[in-house]
């Protein structure tokens, strides 16, 4: 790229041909990758917006989470008195992963929804707009993230090697984040109750997970279930070396990141193959 | 593979955009499992937007695109500037497009002017580096000065555009695309975005200008296309095919008086 102010473009200028032979699967991807800077500026708008009119400014995104954990901390162990140590924390721990696969994929569809007019002027890769709201809940899950470890601390776990461990879960949850709202938002452009039908069962699918109550209080048949629940396996797999220091085997590890991986393949699969009926629909 | 693409920017090939509206109005999931349930199927209507379009547009060349509303114009240059693939036929575009299309859209108000000329950027592809580079004179031409760090909600409407014309023009595109830019705005700032357009053809920059108002297509446009029902209805010399236009306009048999533009 020619630096010179005013100069015009060394490279080739790029060629546009819609009757190119092309692979929607992989061209979407090195799409995403060519508009990387907008991705960045994406998650930065999302966070600016968020954050700049407080007066806390981005103080409030460290403390905001805080207070909400305070709150938590005090409504559910006053009303729930379940026999697990340091209850609070593992309530804690189990909605900073549940909000980052919550707030993603929600805001993967509105995000989509919201900028077809844009979509409709302007070429972008539209997988642009899903990273970019997967992106902005897993750095608002950063800024959750300290905070919860001060507060662990705080109220008495003792910091362990295991917590080492800790972004394998992170990272985890974000792939099948990103998987799941592919899936949700390309729904979403179709559809235009998907949002509030994918709510109704997110809300039930909340209270099925053990997420403010221990996995014990299941009854059996539900138990079984909870084996191929990936969100309570990668929330489990945070909680576990947090409070008992104790780190889920490699086989199992393996494999929930594999069925991850596959949501992730079957998401952008079925997104890339809508594309270009996206603008069809505005 | 036709020479065509050789000298041209533009060239489209049989383009055809059919879209399908449904014949009742059935937007949701549960219209749909509605519909299932009852074993009805949604049927479509099939309607056509542009219909076996070929076009080619010089490098370099200013071409002016004409027609009623709904002639398919918009869609014409959706197509070309990539945002809906055609249906049918082949598009082929050589070097980076700007739309121009409503001014600033894409800005967002809680952000700052400046903010929001690196997201529009980055949106026409363009890196924080390569805005960078461009900034001070973008500011300039937008003549924002101090306003440039307070946030766009506080802009008035003329502000907007000014940035928002300022942004796609000194991008630097291959090809600009306007869509009934220079309607708005005062007097000088009009004047300006002409001087601009005509610095534009004068380094070489194709030029697609949809217009309304015929005077505009005239200062600006070295040849003028019409578009009727998404079809080609003539291309040529600027005044012969506003004045095929006019005639068409006027002529009540030949379509319903419309309100003649310009």
């Amino acid at each position: 790229m020619s630096a010179a102010p005013g100069a015009r473009r060394s490279t080739e200028p790029p060629i546009y041909d819609s009757g190119a032979l092309r692979v929607p699967f992989v061209h979407e991807f090195s799409e995403l990758i060519r508009y990387r800077f907008l991705l960045r500026n994406l998650v930065l708008r999302d966070l600016n917006v968020r954050y700049k009119r407080s007066v806390l400014g981005f103080f409030w995104a460290m403390v905001n989470p805080l207070l909400t954990m305070l709150v938590l901390l005090v409504v559910f162990t006053q009303l729930f008195r379940f026999q697990i140590e340091h209850y609070s924390i593992y309530i804690l721990a189990g909605l900073l992963l549940w909000n980052l696969f919550y707030r993603g994929t929600s805001l993967a569809m509105v995000t989509l929804i919201q900028n077809a007019g844009i979509r409709g002027k302007i070429y972008v890769p539209a997988s642009v707009f899903v990273a970019a709201s997967i992106g902005s809940a897993f750095v608002n899950l950063l800024f959750a993230l300290g905070p919860l470890l001060v507060l662990a601390l705080a109220t008495g776990v003792r910091p362990n090697w295991t917590w080492l461990y800790l972004p394998v879960p992170i990272l985890q949850t974000t792939l099948l984040t990103f998987g799941m709202g592919l899936l949700v938002a390309a729904l979403a452009v179709f559809f235009a109750d998907m949002l509030d039908i994918y709510e109704v069962l997110l809300g039930a699918f909340f209270y099925l997970t053990p997420i403010i109550y221990p996995v014990s209080i299941l009854p059996e048949q539900l138990l079984k279930l909870e084996r191929f629940n990936l969100v309570f396996a990668f929330i489990d797999g945070f909680r576990s070396p947090l409070l008992e220091g104790r780190i889920p085997d490699l086989g199992s590890v393996l494999l929930a990141t594999l069925a991850a991986l596959a949501v992730t393949v079957v998401g952008w699969t079925l997104f890339t193959r809508l594309l270009d009926q996206f603008a069809y629909r505005a | 593979m036709d020479s065509t693409l050789h000298d041209a920017a533009i060239s489209l090939r049989d383009v055809s955009v059919q879209y399908r509206v449904p014949t009742e109005q059935i937007g949701t999931l549960k219209e749909h499992a509605i519909r299932l349930l009852q074993g009805r199927r949604v049927e479509y209507r099939a309607f056509w937007a542009l219909k076996g379009l070929d076009l080619d547009v010089r490098r370099g060349e200013s071409l002016g695109i004409i027609g009623r509303n709904g002639a398919g114009k918009s869609t014409l240059l959706k197509v070309i500037a990539r945002v809906l693939r055609p249906t049918r036929g082949r598009v082929r575009v050589r070097g980076n497009v700007a739309p121009l299309i409503e001014l600033g859209a894409g800005f967002h108000g809680e952000l700052t002017g400046r903010e929001n000329v690196y997201l529009n950027g980055a949106m026409l592809g363009f890196s924080q580096a390569q805005m960078k580079e461009r900034f001070d004179r973008i500011v300039e031409f937008a003549e924002l000065g101090s306003f440039i760090d307070a946030a766009l909600r506080s802009y008035s409407s003329g502000m907007v555009m000014r940035l928002g014309f300022a942004v796609a023009t000194e991008v630097n595109p291959d090809i600009l695309i306007t869509d009934e830019v220079l309607a708005v705005g005062d007097e000088s700032f009009q004047e300006k975005c002409l001087a601009r357009m005509a610095e534009f053809r004068a380094k070489g920059t194709t030029i697609l200008f949809v217009s309304h108002g015929l005077s505009a297509v005239r200062a600006i446009c070295d040849r003028a296309v019409w578009i009727e029902q998404g079809q080609l209805k003539r291309i040529g010399v600027v005044e012969d095919v506003i004045d095929a236009y006019r005639t068409h306009l006027a002529h009540p048999a030949l379509a319903p008086l419309d309100q003649p533009a310009g």
